[in-house]
């Protein structure tokens, strides 16, 4: 059979903005070849010529749907190099609202997996949930998607006491509406037929690759930053790691939904137990002495990390960003040989590439 | 030499035991800084692909986090900085060992460990492009983020002023 | 009078029977049968596109206004919203986008980015304003929008295609 040399082009009816080269013999794909780069901006050059306050809003940008996990490491080794201790309530505060980003993060996938089977009710209904957590997350940062609301020291402004009560009603009505999406869409005969035993990644080359996220989990690997190098509060909560041994893109689809799940159990948990007391630090300036810090974090699709070097100046001297789509690029030539044509969209987006993560 | 942070000894008795077992192995270690969960080792270039080896074989360091370049200017240097940690020793999955080099900065040229540790792939390439720093062993040291005619100088390098400012 | 004015003067009222007759009820009808069937491309660049999803959901739904999300080919789509940032990279690939849209096509420049190269305005990858490569109809400011604002911007995008002149 003749083999045919395919680019699935920078523009996508989707996704952002990615190029794959297939090389194709018949209806199987044999190679495939990730070519990213069409939405690189430069965020670490533009980190050296801002200060350390002025960074935070365009260093969310590259994951704005998950805003507060891309920022976080970053002001996590700002403050390890200031060697500050954060007041107790920012700290759940911080929480509530990575968890919340956690669950707008993994609805926005599922709708879009949704686009990429043409089954346009998987579109809608997360779209349509995803609104009661946007405006939950609007309620205590005061913006809908971009906040740069964590600052070193704890968090830009107190919670309104509403939000307990809004909070409570939005996890009840979406526990109830989690279980029709398991009957609905996850348990759909057709959406099984085309994601049950594709895009298979085995254990080994899940740990030699250095895999991260939900495609790590659904390799048979139970490693997740927020038990494993544990950070912020999260010790004192009480969650669960969903991890499967199939190794496909159906069971990455059920561990993003199981996930939703614990995330919710968190902010409940994070809402009995928050104390009263300040937010943040009054630091006058932030001066931070010269020295190096490397932090990381469990951002909605994996592992997000920062490695940070000060002079002691008024701008970083060195910001190094890695991004859990960055790491995962190097799945895509692994998990797509073998596949047919028609499977290769829900597979590329099974391992929720996020186009701007990873070129920064 | 071994230097440590002021922190209880309880705390970084993990991390103080890795240390001595590289440090036994191999005796012309440059540097090694330790903070709680942290490691920092500096090497010089000759050795940098048997440390490499050993803390892949025999400290169970299976995969690599990130790769970074530094630009020191004012000594002449480019440092490469890897960062390695753990999926599979369970109890010491939460520490992370960064692995350093320096190198001339007018003639970048390093080894590269993709045959230790496959994961590097991307991000030496990135390093290459972003810096010029060759990595001797690496299958296809191309472009990868930056557009396909550049002709300027690696934009991360302190020489190189953005536009507009 | 003059041998040749009696004829001018005929024709000009004829042209004016015409125009009002003839050629602005049709006007009327084209622009009209164009507003409420609008099919995007939309170029989902960056950070900008999550308020683009949002839009097309079920509380913002900008179906009722006349665009249909309809993810199909290029060669059957009139409006092409640019949503977010341009970089050097693609942006050859989008001018190929814009040239290979069937006229007439109208072009919106969502987010602060697109318009003027916004946040990044020192970056050495991005393009200042996409309206460098490609003409722009409707620049709609923001980092990123609000759903209301994209709404805002396809009544006036209506608006401009209700008074435009066929040709």
């Amino acid at each position: 059979m003749s083999k045919l040399s395919l680019s699935v082009g920078p523009q996508h009816p989707g996704s952002g903005h990615m190029r794959i080269i297939l090389t194709l013999s018949g209806d199987y794909i044999i190679e495939a070849i990730p070519d990213p780069g069409y939405v690189h901006r430069g965020e670490e050059k533009l980190a050296e010529y801002r200060t350390y306050i002025q960074n935070i809003p365009h260093l969310e940008r590259p994951v704005l749907l998950d805003a507060t996990g891309a920022i976080f490491p970053y002001i996590l080794a700002v403050e390890d190099l200031m060697n500050i201790i954060v007041p107790e309530r920012a700290q759940f505060i911080r929480v509530i609202m990575a968890e919340l980003n956690r669950i707008i993060s993994h609805l926005y996938y599922m709708a879009i997996y949704g686009i990429f089977m043409g089954h346009s009710t998987m579109f809608m209904w997360p779209v349509g949930d995803r609104e009661v957590f946007i405006d939950l997350a609007n309620n205590i940062a005061g913006q809908r998607v971009s906040y740069a609301f964590l600052v070193p020291g704890g968090v830009r402004n107190d919670m309104p006491e509403i939000v307990k009560e809004r909070a409570e009603k939005a996890c009840n009505y979406f526990e109830k509406h989690l279980i029709e999406y398991e009957r609905i869409f996850m348990n759909n005969p057709l959406f099984e037929k085309r994601t049950k035993g594709v895009g298979i990644l085995s254990k080994q080359d899940a740990i030699r690759l250095g895999v991260v996220g939900p495609t790590l989990r659904a390799s048979g690997v139970k490693s997740d930053v927020r038990k494993d190098d544990t950070y912020s509060v999260y010790d004192q909560l009480d969650f669960e790691i969903p991890v499967s041994n199939a190794c496909d893109s159906w069971s990455r689809a059920w561990i993003h939904m199981e996930e939703m799940r614990q995330s919710m159990s968190i902010i409940r948990q994070c809402l009995k137990r928050i104390p009263a007391g300040p937010v943040k630090l009054n630091l006058k300036q932030i001066k931070v002495p010269p020295g190096e810090s490397f932090s990381r974090v469990e951002a909605a699709r994996g592992t997000l990390s920062y490695y940070l070097i000060s002079d002691g100046g008024k701008v970083p001297y060195r910001v190094r960003i890695m991004t859990p789509s960055f790491r995962n690029l190097i799945t895509i030539p692994n998990i797509m040989k073998g596949v047919m044509l028609a499977d290769m969209p829900p597979t590329y987006w099974g391992i929720d590439y996020w186009p701007v993560e990873a070129d920064r | 030499m071994l230097e440590t942070s002021n922190t209880e000894s309880t705390l970084i008795e993990r991390e103080q035991k890795l240390a001595a077992d590289l440090k036994s192995r191999f005796d012309d270690v440059l540097e090694i800084t330790i903070k709680p969960k942290r490691i920092k080792i500096k090497v010089k270039l000759e050795k940098l692909l048997d440390t490499a080896n050993y803390i892949n074989n025999n400290l169970g360091f299976d995969h690599s986090t990130s790769v970074s370049g530094v630009d020191y200017p004012n000594s002449k240097e480019f440092e490469v900085v890897y960062h390695l940690s753990t999926y599979g020793r369970e109890d010491i999955r939460d520490i992370v060992i960064a692995l350093s080099t320096r190198i001339s900065r007018d003639e970048p040229k390093t080894q590269s460990l993709i045959s230790i540790w496959p994961s590097v792939e991307y991000s030496e390439r990135e390093t290459f492009e972003m810096f010029g720093i060759i990595f001797v062993g690496h299958p296809k040291l191309e472009k990868l983020l930056l557009p396909e005619d550049w002709n300027d100088i690696p934009p991360l390098r302190k020489d190189f002023k953005p536009p507009g400012r | 009078m003059v041998g040749g004015a009696s004829p001018n003067i005929f024709v000009g009222k004829l042209k004016d029977i015409l125009q009002y007759s003839i050629n602005e009820p049709l006007n009327y009808l084209v622009n009209w049968g164009r507003l409420y069937a609008l099919w995007p491309v939309h170029l989902e660049t960056a950070c900008c596109s999550v308020e683009w999803g949002a839009v097309s959901g079920p509380r913002y739904d900008i179906e009722r206004w006349g665009m249909l999300a309809a993810f199909g080919s290029l060669r059957q789509c009139d409006v092409l919203v640019i949503l977010g940032t341009v970089n050097r990279k693609m942006a050859p690939r989008v001018r190929m986008i814009y040239d290979q849209m069937p006229e007439p096509k109208y072009v919106i420049a969502m987010g602060a980015c697109a318009v003027s190269g916004g946040l990044y305005f020192d970056s050495y990858s991005v393009l200042q304003g996409v309206d460098k490569i490609i003409p722009v109809d409707i620049y709609l400011s923001g980092c990123p929008p609000r759903p209301e604002q994209l709404i805002e911007a396809l009544i006036m995008l209506q608006n401009k295609i209700r008074i435009s002149k066929i040709s």
